[in-house]
């Protein structure tokens, strides 16, 4: 069941994301971070936690997951460290997403010639 | 090219899009990525034993491993332009807009190209994550104390 919960959620998601790109003037960039802050969002109010228990990688793949990760360890920060933890604790979850973004966009970078 | 001259061209040659075609392409490919990732998940746990956690993790590190590649590779602009929401919303587009600007400036110098425009389309990902993250955290410590 867990596979039809991933491709129906992941599916929906964007499937919706292309219907506000169609219908509206916004561009690839506003729509992932409209999809960002709506992750916070739904983490803030506590649905994305049954999604992702629900989904598994249905949702832990959505750029979505990114505002998730964020607030919650940010949150948890907060929880362990006070005012303080919500700065140092923000990005504990979400680092390696942004750090593997780095690493390998910069060796291909460095490696492969660019087009044109 | 000018931004408006440009803007005259991609209409004109790009034809009429049908958007339900454009909703079922994205909805079956955002589900293929799902899946894909799902399989890949449960094959890391039953294989090394991993926990559930850990094996997200690397399953993160594989989709964004493999989108840069693809990107640097030249295959992944045409899938883009063709299932757009499916693959701009999963982690793949925050990889695919990382790898794409870091390749388009390279020529620039390795400081003033690739530095400053590395985080050119994902930058506004990270910084609105960030910033409703840290006015979410502000409220919900209000509220619940």
């Amino acid at each position: 069941m867990n596979y039809v919960y991933a491709f129906l959620f992941s599916g929906i998601v964007c499937a919706l994301g292309q219907i506000i790109l169609d219908n509206t003037k916004l561009t690839p960039g506003h729509i992932t971070s409209l999809f960002t802050v709506a992750g916070a969002l739904l983490s803030f109010l506590g649905c994305y936690d049954y999604f992702v228990a629900q989904c598994g990688a249905g949702a832990t793949l959505l750029i979505s997951n990114f505002g998730h990760m964020l607030y919650s360890a940010a949150y948890q920060g907060y929880l362990e460290e006070g005012i303080l933890g919500i700065f140092s604790g923000m990005f504990t979850k979400s680092s390696l997403a942004i750090t593997a973004v780095i690493i390998f966009s910069f060796i291909f970078a460095i490696i492969f010639k660019p087009k044109d | 090219m000018e931004k408006e001259e440009y803007k005259k061209l991609v209409k004109k040659i790009s034809p009429a899009e049908n958007k339900l075609k454009n909703i079922i392409v994205a909805f079956l490919m955002g589900g293929a990525v799902a899946l894909i990732g799902e399989f890949i998940v449960c094959g890391l746990m039953t294989i090394f034993g991993l926990s559930r956690v850990d094996a997200g993790g690397w399953l993160v590190l594989i989709v964004i491993f493999v989108a840069c590649l693809l990107t640097a590779l030249n295959f992944f602009d045409n899938w883009v332009m063709r299932c757009k929401c499916g693959l701009i919303i999963p982690t793949t587009g925050f990889a695919h807009s990382v790898a794409s600007s870091a390749l388009d400036y390279r020529n620039d110098g390795l400081i003033t190209g690739l530095g400053s425009n590395f985080f050119k389309l994902a930058g506004s990902v990270i910084l609105y994550g960030v910033i409703s993250a840290f006015i979410l955290v502000i409220v919900r410590v209000i509220i619940g104390g």
